[in-house]
């Protein structure tokens, strides 16, 4: 009886084990290796190390190139979001009317999705090349100057439209599910009533939706703010002038081509804590929500 | 016939498997790195007890940070090719690297530190005047420019111009003629226009020697000559005279050149091969780079720019014999003479540049020796043996930033080299901080 009872308690460690493992080595080991080295100055070599506090941190709050970058970080995060869950929401309530050409839009749709970021990010490239470009040749008939290597508006137009357009596929795969997930009759009842199709959309199909909405804003602030790196290395390198330098990818730029490795584990460590707020928050939101 | 093969397999495995590898990890890529195996293949070849073997590992900056990832994990490569604005950065890791003039005294290797150009040794010597690295791909800027554009605008095909007030001149000639739609543009803001500008004429690019004298040095990059430079640099952007090719190497600036949508082009003089290979409907010029007439001193002589190769600690004994061995082989006046003539680097040796002169290369191929003219223009100054500073990659990011703040109207020539300056000693206080 009391093996028995010894086995049972040691399998579900014994079949958690891997996932444990690899949480351990890939997540909580780095993640501890990141808070120590904050704390150090090292040089690039590792020959001397020193213990200096938070000096790495308060440096940081000092520095203008990295209050830059906060601010960045946040516009393009929100430009992104609100891009492309509005354009997706406009196309998935677009497929949602469609019946018998669904299948074949949606696939179209959700394509981008498959392109890998670096790729995307070349392909923005080219497009918008002040030198080479296609676009940069049409605005100029049009009477506009593009240059994103000079203008850092123009940069920022980029990376958002770069960011947003991968982003839009999985929105709209949300959106369109969501959507779906409404009863008819709700709408109907409502059309019957005399509700016109944009107050019944504003009416009733949007707050029906609002747990995918939120969900969606939550995962895309996360998205832009994270996994960004290969849009904007591809695209500006976080030019001109550090205009499009998110924090993510200054973390990698100070740690690896800078060897500043002490101020980029303090930059990677408020990025965690960042993540952990944004993750607290959605649970906790979602968790309220999600049962209407 | 299988049995042949294996045996045949047998017999040339033998030699490798005595050998010594020795691994060199560099930051060559298409035709350069081709070429780069050849000259590994010949040494491989010259002697049966070492194998070098050379691995590419990215960009420089991405070379540089793998051999000091694998520093840190102990399984660093025995060489690195490391760029020249990692120098500081390397000099300063004092028990990760071993000096070449120390390696190739333990070794016994016959060495002659007086046989190399002091032109371009003299980047990567100590205060003592002892070589640190081997120089590998060592090149400087130069000017090009287009021969049937000056044809069309009216200007002598074979007189470039000598000062930028010619530069400015010549091109308003040609985008009033139509010739070209651009004056000039450029590779490399920080390298040519910042710090070569500051070389060439004869201002200090910071204290202490530009660095040599130790890691207390500052930038003093914000002088009023480099403002000048810069505040012109922002008046023909304007007027269109220039036209910016973007930060770093700049990749936007040889395909206006090559176009012909521009008329003058700087660059290194390593961009020679390329220079040539894509001009294929027009002629193309080799000149000195331009400088101020104003300036006292000017033109200096110009510094270089490129990579060195570095030994590392920590790997067997007996490699480092084989180091040593293939850096003599590197430097011998055949090899150097033929990679300078294929790349358009700079020969390293005095008897490759003479070896160069006497089979007749610098008479064949007109331009090919501007570079090895304007580095040894005048005796080395101060101001232009060359730069040393730590947390350089940064530095000159920072460059390129301000240049780019000075162009979008933000600040002016001034404001945008103080702040440079500014955020540049801030990095460098970081930096000798680190190394103490």
């Amino acid at each position: 009886m009391k093996r028995s009872l010894f086995q049972h308690r040691l399998l579900p460690w014994v079949l958690l084990a891997p996932q444990l493992a690899i949480t351990l080595v890939f997540f909580l080991w780095p993640a501890a290796q990141a808070i120590r080295q904050s704390f150090l100055r090292e040089d690039a070599f590792g020959l001397s190390t020193t213990f200096v506090g938070l000096h790495n941190y308060s440096e940081l709050w000092r520095s203008a190139e990295y209050l830059n970058s906060l601010k960045v970080t946040a516009v393009f995060a929100i430009s992104t979001t609100v891009l492309a869950m509005g354009v997706a929401l406009v196309l998935a309530a677009c497929v949602d009317r469609l019946v018998r050409s669904q299948r074949a839009y949606t696939t179209l749709l959700v394509w981008p999705y498959a392109v890998a970021p670096a790729v995307a990010g070349i392909l923005w490239w080219f497009i918008f090349n002040p030198t080479v470009g296609v676009l940069p040749h049409v605005l100029d008939r049009l009477g506009y100057d593009w240059n994103h290597l000079l203008n850092s508006r123009d940069a920022m137009i980029l990376v958002v439209l770069a960011g947003a357009w991968s982003r839009i596929s999985y929105c709209f795969l949300f959106f369109l599910a969501g959507l779906q997930s409404i009863p008819q009759s709700l709408t109907e009842a409502a059309a019957i009533d005399g509700a016109g199709p944009f107050k019944r959309f504003w009416s009733i199909t949007l707050p029906l939706l609002s747990p995918t909405t939120f969900f969606l804003m939550v995962v895309n602030i996360v998205y832009a703010m994270f996994e960004s790196f290969g849009v904007i290395h591809a695209t500006t390198s976080g030019g001109p002038a550090q205009s499009t330098n998110i924090l993510v990818y200054k973390v990698w730029y100070d740690g690896f081509i800078g060897q500043n490795l002490g101020s980029s584990a303090a930059q990677s460590v408020i990025l965690m804590l960042i993540v952990t707020a944004l993750t607290v928050v959605q649970f906790r939101y979602i968790e309220r929500r999600v049962a209407y | 016939m299988f049995k042949t093969a294996a045996t045949l397999l047998a017999f040339s495995a033998t030699p490798a498997l005595a050998a010594t590898e020795v691994q060199w990890w560099h930051a060559m890529g298409g035709e350069l790195g081709g070429k780069l195996e050849e000259i590994v293949q010949g040494f491989n070849e010259s002697q049966s007890d070492y194998v070098v073997v050379p691995t590419y590992k990215g960009n420089y900056a991405e070379t540089m940070t793998a051999a000091i990832a694998a520093f840190r994990a102990r399984e660093q490569p025995a060489i690195v090719q490391v760029y020249e604005v990692g120098t500081g950065t390397m000099m300063a890791a004092k028990g990760a690297i071993r000096p070449v003039h120390q390696l190739m005294q333990d070794e016994g290797e016959t060495f002659d530190p007086a046989a190399y150009l002091p032109a371009v040794v003299g980047y990567y010597t100590d205060p003592e005047g002892n070589m640190l690295s081997m120089p590998f791909n060592s090149s400087t800027p130069i000017f090009y420019y287009n021969k049937d554009v000056f044809e069309k605008a009216g200007l002598d095909p074979e007189t470039p111009p000598k000062t930028w007030s010619e530069v400015e001149e010549f091109s308003r000639k040609i985008m009033d003629s139509g010739a070209a739609s651009c004056g000039f543009t450029s590779a490399w803001i920080s390298w040519v226009h910042t710090e070569n500008f500051s070389a060439w004429h004869n201002q200090p690019i910071g204290t202490e020697q530009n660095g040599f004298g130790g890691p207390s040095a500052r930038l003093t990059l914000n002088g009023p000559v480099q403002a000048k430079h810069w505040g012109n640099l922002k008046k023909w952007a304007d007027e269109g005279i220039f036209k910016y090719g973007g930060p770093g190497p700049g990749d936007n600036a040889p395909p206006m050149f090559y176009s012909q949508e521009c008329a003058m082009y700087m660059n290194s003089s390593a961009g020679r091969a390329a220079v040539i290979a894509n001009a294929k409907d027009f002629d193309v010029g080799f000149s000195m780079m331009p400088y101020y007439d104003d300036v006292e001193g000017a033109p200096q002589n110009s510094i270089i720019g490129g990579a060195t190769l570095w030994v590392m600690e920590g790997r067997p004994a007996e490699e480092y014999k084989g180091v040593a061995r293939f850096f003599s082989y590197l430097s011998s006046p055949e090899v150097q003479a033929d990679w300078h003539q294929f790349s358009g680097y700079l020969p390293i040796t005095q008897a490759a540049a003479d070896l160069t002169r006497s089979q007749g290369f610098y008479d064949e191929n007109p331009g090919a020796e501007i570079s090895i003219q304007q580095m040894t223009l005048n005796p080395p100054t101060d101001n232009s043996r060359g730069l040393r500073f730590g947390n350089y990659v940064q530095i000159r990011t920072a460059i390129d930033e301000e240049f780019e703040q000075l162009l979008a109207g933000n600040k002016d020539a001034q404001q945008a080299l103080d702040a440079l300056v500014e955020r540049g000693n801030k990095l460098l206080e970081e930096f000798e901080a680190q190394s103490n």
